[in-house]
Order: structure tokens, then C-alpha cells, then sequence
């Protein structure tokens, strides 16, 4: 079995290794059943220039569980939460840690943890889909959940102008079909010559020719 | 491979029936998979969005529709959450009904994803069987809670329905039943030889790997990564009760991490859900079931509420992590952050696709049961612009084909 820590001093721990960077550090039990048993989580706010050292910090108490990485606008900034677990495995012995990150929103920069953690970029995506961060150094910058017509600059989780407008989901009834739509990209062949005639070749001609090959 | 043409393989997008389903591309060299792609939020429902303007009662409603198969699994993990956040006393006995439907949602989901796996090898009477025997527990879970999907049991402060003693009996029967029946779907999923030629080492998720990658559940523990919420940050009675996290071992053979020991991990689950509830049932605390019975009283006690919280629960496919802030000024949630089991599970197809046959990649796309056929259209695009369809139907056939060619 891993060595384990308690919550206060895996909070200890970051405490004395960054210093006055680490502020809000709250370390919160919850048990649910008859007994009680308690889940433990540690919760500290840690700078952006941080986090990546933060991170591989925690890899040196244990490799963590990423669970996700939530954002919520509040108002001048964005903030991150990086929800991690170490010491899961035992009876009882995880703890749930979370790194609370400020991002002014004028700068929104964040720096990745896929180097670290290499699952991260799914959530990371999202977090440039949904909330506007911009996360550097990210492996694939493509949008992960946002359709590709969506228009850009508009955040869902965002609460100012750059939240979904009200044109995007008030009466809706005045939208008509939409226009400009690409056509698909394999036409349907209407039936194949019985005369044994190769029937694929007008349908390759029709193929637009960036249809293919694309990653 | 040098000398064999490469091409993309797309698959999807398709099937609404689930917050992510996928578009795959694939980058084939003949039959093998060389690169993977996928690209979900085909059905995106901006359910987050929608819960950001709701209030928490709704928002429990909305999160049995988060998804169809795991309603319960959802429900409490934002109760958990909103529960720590307005520090709400919910009485014992409801912690163990939480449980009991829980465990009962883990039956039918695994056995639904077996009939799903038994489909894609082309062994349709298991997947008759065990849709067949799955049924039990969906009806268990209807006797329970009134709904066989979208339970609507759960409430902030506890349940809305108890579990009287003249339940327990029917509810002993299901037990039993399944009890009776496990050994026959496990000598037929694990002692099947076309099962073990097509699952054993296919699709293979290293330890490591499946670490970094942050998966979860059945498809971690299959990698021999030990990691059960319920067992390492205890919720609702798990705390209580005495179980095992199963790993891919409890069946006596080495751990490899492939598509089999996958199978085996959610077979295995079967009866230590059956063994959970019996627990419950044993040791059942007497008393009210809910905090509080009139809806506007706790909504106008989370109003208050100010702080964040996250609640976690082991669902069927593995951990949900939901996130709530609340600022005491609103009724809504100034943030609700949903994390659902596939979505930590997704990045190991990458890794598990890769270097597999274009027939094998129905059962490795299921096997970390993502809870949606994506297979549904599948368009083959070579790089000189040659293209033709398949079908979700003739992928399925090649997929058969093979197991047909191994038993010959």
C-alpha cells in the first residue's frame, strides 16, 4: 500500500513548498451513511504561473486522478478547478484535491498540464469552448463540443457579452430553415447499372474533392 | 504495411441517445488502424447552460435526463454536492435507499452493456439473454421507484419514496433470481471460446496509460488500476458496508487489460451489487426518508446557501463528478460543471483502436461502454477519392464475418 497523508499535510505540503503563492487553503470533510464515514478534500487557490509546478508537485505524492477541470465567470475573471484525487485504491484513504486558478479575463491565458497529464486536453478543449480561456501550449486546439458553425467569440458559460445572446435562443420562430448549409459530402447514387456498367464512377466524379483525406 | 494504401475510415456521427456521441476518423492502412480521431458534442445539449438558470429542484430533474441508463447515478451526485453546499441533514435511511436503487441501476447497465458486447461479436442469443435477464432488474428498479428510466427518486434532503417491508420480499426475488443465473451468463461470457479468441488481447489499456489518461471505472479497474468512489471517498451507505473494489484478478487470471478483462470486471460487479443491497436491506436504519417534504422550503434554504462543492459517485461506467457554486443571491447555481463517465473514459480509444482490425472495432469502441452505438454510419473515404458507404449494418457484418472465419 502507498503511503498516504493526511489533508493537512498534503495542504502543509504546498503551503511550504510555494510559499505565499498558496492562499485559501481549506481542507473540508463530508460523510454521508449511518457511520459517517468522511470524504476528505483539500482546496487551495494557486496563481496561473503556478500550476504546472503545482501539478507536478502533486506527482510527486502520487500520480493524481484528473476528474475535470470546471470554470465558473466571476464577473473581472474566470477562475479554473483543477478537481484531483490521490491515494485512491485504499479503504477509504483518497483525497479529493482541488487548485482554484484565477484568470483575468482581458488576459485569459492558461498554461496546459497535458504534458503532465496527459488526459487533460479533453477538458482543456472544452474549457476554450465554453468559458474562452486560451490554453497554451494545448496539443490539439481544434473545438471539442461546440459545432463547427457556432460563431466564434461566443462563450455558453460566460456571463457577460460574450455569453449566448439572447438572438441565439429568443424567438426562435422567427429562425427560418438554415441557409448556406454545405452540401453532403457523398451524394446517394440512385441505383446501380443492371447492366453491369461501373456505377461508382459518377458518384467519384460528384465526390468534392476536399472530402477526402481530411484529419 | 509499406506498399498498402492509407485512407481515413470515418465513423459517425450518429445516435442522440447520449450527452457524447462520437464522430470517429480513422487512418487506416488495409485493415489496421494506424491513427485515431474522434470528435464528440454531436448532441449537445447545453444542459449545463439550461441548469445555470434553473433552480436546484429542477435541476435534479434535469439530471436523471443527463443520461437514460445512469438517471440515478447523476442525481446523486448533485444532490451530494447542493447537500454539502446548504449543509442539509439527510436522515440514514435515505443514504441507504440511494444506495439500493443504485446498486439495482449497476445490474441493469451492466447487463444491457453485455447484451451490447454479446451483439457486436455477432452472439445474438447471449444478447437475447442477457437483455432478457436485465429486464428483472429495470422492473425492480420500476417497483422501487415508479419509472423504469428517469427515476425521479432522488431529492435534495433524501428520497421521495421509502422502501416499506412489504417491498423487501419481491425485492429478495430479484436478488435471488439474479444470484441463480449468474453462474450461466458467466461460464457463458468468460468460458465461451469464440469470446475469449476475439476479446483476449484486443484492445489493450496499460496500466500506466490508463492512469494518465485520467479513465475511470470498469475500464480503469480493468487495467488493474484500483479506483472505486465508491470505496475510496464514500457516499451515501458505501461507507457502511463491506465490499471489495473488483479488479480483473477476481476471476483467477492475470491482469492484461484488454476487452476481456473488461467484461470480466462488469460480470464480476453483478453479484457485489447483489451483496451490497442485501447489506441495505439488512441494515436498513429506521426513520423519515426526506428532510424536508415541502420543495419551497428547501429551495428558499439554498437561496442562502453560499460556498461550492462537488459530489462524486461511482456511476455504472465510472465516476460522475458534478461541481455547484452557489453565491446566496440567487436561486440558481452560479456554476454546475457535469462530468460524466465517458467523458474521462473517451481519450483511451486512442490508445486502445490503434494497431486493431477495421472488425474488431465495434466491440473496442464498446467496451469502455460508451452508451451509444456509433457505428451507425460509417463512410470509407480512400486517398485517391474513391468512396463508398458502409453501413452501421455491414460493419457489423464484417465484425460477425470474422468471428465465423476464427470458429472455422
Amino acid at each position: 500500500m502507498r503511503a498516504t497523508k493526511t489533508p493537512q499535510q498534503v495542504a502543509d505540503h504546498f503551503t511550504s513548498r510555494f510559499g505565499g503563492q498558496v492562499t485559501n487553503v481549506r481542507v473540508v470533510e463530508w460523510g454521508e451513511g449511518a457511520k459517517k464515514v468522511p470524504k476528505r478534500s483539500v482546496w487551495m487557490t494557486i496563481p496561473r504561473e503556478t500550476i504546472v509546478d503545482a501539478v507536478r508537485e502533486l506527482t510527486t505524492i502520487d500520480f493524481p486522478h484528473l476528474g475535470v477541470i470546471s470554470a465558473v465567470d466571476t464577473g473581472d475573471q474566470i477562475e479554473l478547478l483543477y478537481h484531483m484525487q490521490v491515494f485512491f485504491g485504499g479503504d477509504h484513504e483518497e483525497i479529493e484535491i482541488t487548485f482554484t486558478v484565477p484568470v483575468p479575463k482581458n488576459d485569459p491565458h492558461i498554461p496546459t498540464i497535458s504534458g503532465i497529464i496527459p488526459g487533460a486536453v479533453y477538458t482543456e478543449r472544452e474549457k476554450q469552448d465554453m468559458i474562452g480561456v486560451i490554453v497554451d501550449g494545448i496539443p490539439d486546439n481544434r473545438r471539442i463540443f461546440l459545432p463547427a458553425d457556432f460563431p466564434e467569440n461566443v462563450y455558453p458559460w460566460r456571463k457577460d457579452e460574450k455569453g449566448i445572446p439572447d438572438t441565439m435562443i429568443k424567438e426562435l420562430w422567427k429562425v427560418d430553415r438554415p441557409q448556406g448549409r454545405p452540401s453532403p459530402a457523398v451524394k446517394v447514387v440512385e441505383k446501380p447499372d443492371p447492366a453491369g456498367t461501373d456505377a461508382e464512377s459518377p458518384a467519384r466524379q460528384e465526390q468534392p474533392a476536399s472530402s477526402g483525406g481530411e484529419q | 504495411m509499406a506498399g498498402k494504401p492509407s485512407y481515413n475510415l470515418p465513423i459517425g456521427p450518429i445516435h442522440p441517445a447520449l450527452k457524447e456521441p462520437i464522430n470517429f476518423t480513422l487512418r487506416m492502412s488495409g485493415e489496421v488502424v494506424q491513427e485515431v480521431d474522434f470528435a464528440p458534442g454531436r448532441a449537445h445539449r447545453g444542459i449545463e447552460w439550461m441548469g445555470m438558470r434553473r433552480n436546484p429542484v429542477q435541476i435534479l430533474h434535469l439530471c436523471d435526463r443527463i443520461c437514460g441508463i445512469c438517471g440515478a447515478a447523476h442525481a446523486l451526485a448533485f444532490a451530494q454536492a447542493v447537500e454539502q453546499i446548504g449543509a442539509v441533514e439527510v436522515p440514514d435511511r435515505a443514504y441507504y435507499i440511494r444506495t439500493i436503487v443504485a446498486e439495482f441501476e449497476r445490474i441493469q447497465s451492466h447487463l444491457l452493456w453485455a447484451g451490447v458486447a454479446a451483439h457486436e461479436l455477432g452472439f445474438d442469443t447471449l444478447f437475447h439473454l442477457a437483455w432478457q435477464v436485465r429486464e428483472e432488474s429495470v422492473d425492480i428498479i420500476e417497483y422501487i421507484t415508479g419509472n423504469r428510466i428517469n427515476y425521479g427518486i432522488i431529492m435534495i434532503g433524501g428520497t421521495r419514496r421509502d422502501i416499506t417491508p412489504d417491498m423487501v420480499p419481491r425485492i429478495e426475488q430479484a436478488l435471488k433470481y439474479y444470484e441463480d443465473i449468474f453462474a450461466k451468463m458467466g461460464n457463458l461470457f468468460l468460458n465461451d471460446k469464440t469470446i475469449q479468441m476475439r476479446c483476449r488481447n484486443t484492445g489493450i489499456l496499460s496500466r500506466q496509460r490508463a492512469l494518465e489518461l485520467a479513465t475511470v471505472g470498469p475500464t480503469a479497474r480493468a487495467s488493474g488500476l484500483k479506483m472505486d468512489v465508491r470505496k475510496d471517498s464514500p457516499y451515501a451507505a458505501y461507507g457502511d458496508l463491506d465490499f471489495d473494489v473488483i479488479l480483473p484478478d477476481v476471476y483467477g487470471q492475470e491482469t492484461v487489460g484488454d476487452v476481456y478483462d473488461r467484461i470480466v470486471v462488469r460480470l464480476f460487479e453483478i453479484p457485489q451489487s447483489i451483496n451490497i443491497i442485501r447489506q441495505c436491506l439488512s441494515q436498513m436504519p429506521e426513520g423519515p426518508v426526506l428532510a424536508e417534504e415541502k420543495y419551497a422550503k428547501i429551495l428558499s434554504g439554498l437561496k442562502k446557501a453560499s460556498g461550492e462543492a462537488f459530489g462524486r459517485v461511482e456511476a455504472p461506467r465510472g465516476e460522475d463528478l458534478h461541481h455547484v457554486r452557489m453565491n446566496g443571491k440567487q436561486e440558481a447555481p452560479e456554476m454546475w460543471k457535469v462530468k460524466a463517465s465517458t467523458y474521462s473514459n473517451q481519450m483511451a480509444w486512442v490508445d486502445i483502436l490503434r494497431g486493431e482490425q477495421i472488425a474488431d472495432i465495434p466491440i473496442i469502441v464498446a467496451s469502455i461502454d460508451p452508451c451509444m452505438s456509433c457505428t451507425d454510419r460509417v463512410a470509407l473515404v480512400r486517398q485517391d477519392g474513391d468512396a463508398g458507404i458502409i453501413t452501421k449494418e455491414q460493419l457489423h457484418r464484417l465484425s460477425v464475418g470474422k468471428t465465423r472465419r476464427m470458429q472455422a
